[in-house]
């Protein structure tokens, strides 16, 4: 009874360890956005590569199709930039670019230096609509369905699992539905 | 170049740090003299392989070298000097660098400082150490090297994040840090001491100076943080309970209880055990502080980028540390005395009950930190828990702490009897109401709340001059005896007194600031003029700026009172050119009645702006407190037994010094 007593604290850390690691494989970021199962916000962009010829959200419907964000000056960006072409290869969706607070130039550049994997690229320099998607980091990406709505978002770098295990069957999931409509 | 010199630094660290991990210890417990004489010179090469992989990371800092992924990702170009500094410690890896270098500072100032020590304590200290030292240089040098590189490398930096970019930056992350690593000092004391059975009145006379020092640093190190978010935020709020400032103040408030333990312990030889445990418990707070920062398990504005093997890592190593350490506990400690016997009334019985009381604070603080992950593993939601728990709990629970704060210095060892004391304080009780509803009535309106606060602040202050008095009150002699009497007391005691009223000065501040406060947000177009408190707020104008490396529109409002100016604030939205994100500066004319604070929210349209105008009073005393709290420990580490001390060793060591030289 009086070693039980002493290892109380011994207890009681355990107990708190076996919570932290079930808080490891949480992630307290992914509160559920709330644009998930939202229509993708209206927006009407400049291509990046030849502007004057714009893309507008409308443009897209019919398709399932990845929105990814990305900037010349973001380093996380360049550490997705190699998953995204390598996806990109696999022809399964096409994924387009929003260019985000960045200078034309640099941001062609950029795409020329590390691979351009976008069908193309929209050049969203003051943000506008950044911030009507609700992006707060960079890169962010949005997997949007045939009928214009949100389906998933991916906050910071893709990672192989994450293109593996939620990107891929939810992309194979999304078409199928699109091939019932 | 540079890089590499300083990643082989710390590999090389890595090596010396499991020589002092292991070898001493064994030593210790085979009696092998040869062995242990290893703990010390380990320490030192280990300290010098450490400071020159921070110095290596320093010069890539300093030389803008952005072929260094973590350079790269806190530091441009265009940032001033000093901030470039501070990107040292702006990220996760320098961050974890910064951990180990205070790591092995504390490390060598036991080795030069614990020579009067017996070898096989010295020995198992240094050994405990340099296991700790072992943990965060794996997991550094496995997932986290600051000296990674990034190729192609960028023609310029990402900036240090424009938040961290202040002086704040550069003082307040080392200094919190000293503090709480310096808990590992009393930790590895306490360790030692388990291993080695020698848990007794030398043992809590050796460890008190070090967690004494290292309380020190942590209560300014806070205090420093919270000062910085009260100016740079722009919102005038002093403490958000968010979970790093959390995992900042668990540590203080076991360190707290342990600083006080550590007096019985000394004095009568009692609560060994509670001892022991709290300097397991402040220290494990501090790597459980590291943990909730570094793994991303809780969302927090100073928590850095999520890597899933960094909270493994970093889990493992608590559970090993913590773990093998209760379980030393649970195995040792039933056989340690009990010490000296003390009746129910005592000092003895308010330091426990003192410690009972923070213990269970800190625990009330690691709940509310950790529910909403609880919560979230158990698959009830995602919930968060701010503030209003927090100061529901916490009034509650210090209540009783300062009531105690008064009684205990007054209360006798052993035994005390309860008129005694009763008759000894009433006046200090009589007064302290007397002028906790006075000032509500001078300040114009008097709250229940308020008035609680204005007590518990009024009570340490009465208690504090009764003890003074009590100690130095003349008998017939007059003014010069007091003189004498005052000069006669020992300076650990002063230092008590002073930590004391600190506490009260922080009551007082945060007292006040709740309750007498006025935020005002107006729109403003140049030309305009608000009055709060009487204090006169006129909009002068706006002009464009441009700073080192952020452009800033800038508002000039000048204050006056009764017509007669007071002063010019300028507040700033700066933007910082790299990373783009609008920062507000706010400007405060500081006074030690009140700040008069202001900072600029949005433009409007016509060129109006939304102007925060808040008018703080004695909100400085809050920080003024910690530092008389710090203020009060350095006057008790400064106290004549242990400068004695320190020169008797240092005599000694010259006598053998001269003894060795033919």
């Amino acid at each position: 009874m009086k070693y039980l007593r002493y290892t109380l604290p011994l207890a009681i850390f355990l107990g708190l360890v076996w919570f932290l690691f079930q808080g490891l494989f949480l992630d307290p970021k992914e509160v559920p956005s709330p644009l998930i199962n939202k229509p993708a916000p209206a927006f009407a962009l400049e291509q990046l590569d030849q502007p004057g010829a714009s893309i507008k959200r409308d443009d897209m419907l019919g398709k399932v199709w990845l929105l990814n964000v990305f900037a010349s000056w973001c380093v996380a960006c360049r550490e997705e930039h190699p998953l995204l072409v390598q996806f990109s290869r696999m022809k399964l969706v096409p994924i387009y670019g929003l260019n985000y607070k960045d200078e034309r130039a640099a941001g062609m550049k950029w795409l020329a230096s590390f691979g351009n994997p976008y069908e193309a690229s929209l050049f969203d320099h003051d943000g506008r609509v950044g911030i009507d998607y609700g992006v707060y980091g960079v890169p962010e990406s949005f997997l949007i369905d045939a009928k214009g709505v949100i389906r998933y978002k991916q906050i910071g770098p893709f990672t192989p699992e994450a293109i593996q295990t939620k990107l891929i069957p939810l992309v194979q999931q999304l078409q199928k539905e699109a091939g019932h409509v | 170049m540079i890089p590499e010199l300083g990643h082989f630094a710390l590999w090389l660290a890595l090596g010396v740090a499991l020589v002092q991990g292991v070898l001493p210890l064994w030593g210790a417990a085979r009696g092998r003299a040869d062995f242990m004489a290893l703990a010390r010179p380990s320490a030192y090469a280990l300290f010098v392989l450490v400071s020159l992989a921070s110095a290596c990371l320093l010069a890539s800092f300093v030389r803008s070298d952005f072929s260094v992924l973590y350079v790269a990702s806190n530091s441009n170009t265009q940032l001033p000097l000093p901030y470039q500094i501070a990107g040292f410690w702006g990220g996760h890896e320098g961050s974890l660098l910064l951990w180990v270098q205070m790591l092995v500072l504390w490390m060598v100032a036991v080795a030069l400082f614990s020579r009067h020590l017996p070898q096989a304590v010295q020995a198992r200290i240094l050994a405990v150490m340099g296991l700790v030292s072992v943990g965060f240089l794996l997991f550094m040098l496995l997932t986290s090297n600051p000296f990674d590189r990034l190729f192609p490398a960028p023609p310029d930096g990402r900036d240090l994040n424009p938040l961290l970019q202040d002086p704040g930056m550069v003082f307040h992350p080392p200094t919190l840090y000293m503090g709480y690593v310096g808990f590992c000092v009393a930790f590895a004391f306490a360790i030692a001491a388990l291993i080695g059975g020698n848990l007794d009145a030398t043992w809590a006379r050796w460890t008190r100076p070090w967690t004494t020092v290292a309380w020190m640093f942590l209560t300014v190190g806070i205090a420093m943080g919270s000062s910085w978010a009260y100016y740079e935020l722009g919102w005038g709020g002093w403490w958000f309970w968010d979970p790093v400032e959390n995992a900042s103040f668990m540590p203080w408030l076991l360190g707290t209880a342990l600083i006080h333990s550590l007096a019985v312990t000394e004095k009568r030889g009692s609560f060994k055990n509670w001892t022991v445990l709290l300097a397991i418990l402040a220290f494990s707070f501090s790597l459980l502080g590291t943990f909730l920062v570094r793994s991303g398990v809780l969302s927090s504005v100073h928590a850095f980028a999520t890597d899933p093997r960094r909270g493994l890592f970093i889990l493992a190593f608590l559970t090993v540390v913590i773990g093998s350490s209760f379980t030393l506990f649970a195995w040792r400690a039933p056989t340690v005395g009990l010490g000296a016997r003390f009746a129910l009334l005592s000092k003895e019985t308010t330091l426990l009950a003192n410690n009972v009381l923070l213990m269970v604070a800190a625990g009330a603080v690691l709940l509310g930190t950790l529910y909403p992950l609880i919560l979230d593993a158990l698959g009830l939601g995602k919930i968060s828990v701010g503030p209003p728990y927090f100061d529901t709990v916490f009034l509650p629970l210090m209540a009783p702490t300062i009531f105690l704060m008064g009684i205990g210095p007054m209360a006798r060892w052993k035994e005390t009897a309860l008129p005694d004391l009763a008759q000894r304080l009433k006046w200090a009780l009589g007064v302290a109401v007397l002028a906790a509803i006075g000032t509500g009535w001078l300040a114009g309106s008097i709250h229940l709340l308020a008035t609680c606060g204005l007590l518990m602040a009024y009570w340490i202050i009465c208690s504090v001059a009764t003890d003074f008095w009590e100690r130095v009150a003349p008998q017939g002699k007059g003014f010069a005896e007091l003189r004498r009497k005052t000069g006669q007391l020992p300076r650990a005691l002063v230092g008590m007194m002073v930590a004391h009223l600190g506490v009260a000065a922080f009551c007082l501040g945060v007292t006040l600031v709740k309750t007498y406060e006025v935020e005002s947000d107006v729109k403003m177009n140049v030309g305009d003029s608000t009055t709060v408190r009487g204090y006169r707020f006129a909009f002068k104008g706006v002009q464009q700026i441009q700073g080192p490396n952020y452009d800033a529109t800038r508002a000039t409002i000048e204050i006056s009172r009764d017509g007669s100016r007071i002063t010019e604030l300028s507040p700033e939205k700066r933007v910082y050119r790299v990373q783009q994100n609008p920062m507000t500066e706010a400007a405060i004319h500081p006074g030690l009645t009140g700040d008069l604070y202001v900072s600029m929210g949005e433009e409007v349209e016509g060129g109006a702006w939304i102007i925060r105008v808040y008018v703080k009073p004695f909100i400085d005393w809050i920080w003024g407190g910690c530092l008389m709290m710090a203020f009060g420990g350095l006057l008790a580490v400064t106290d004549r037994r242990y400068r004695r001390k320190a020169a008797a060793s240092a005599q000694s060591a010259n006598l053998l010094a001269q003894g060795a030289t033919p």
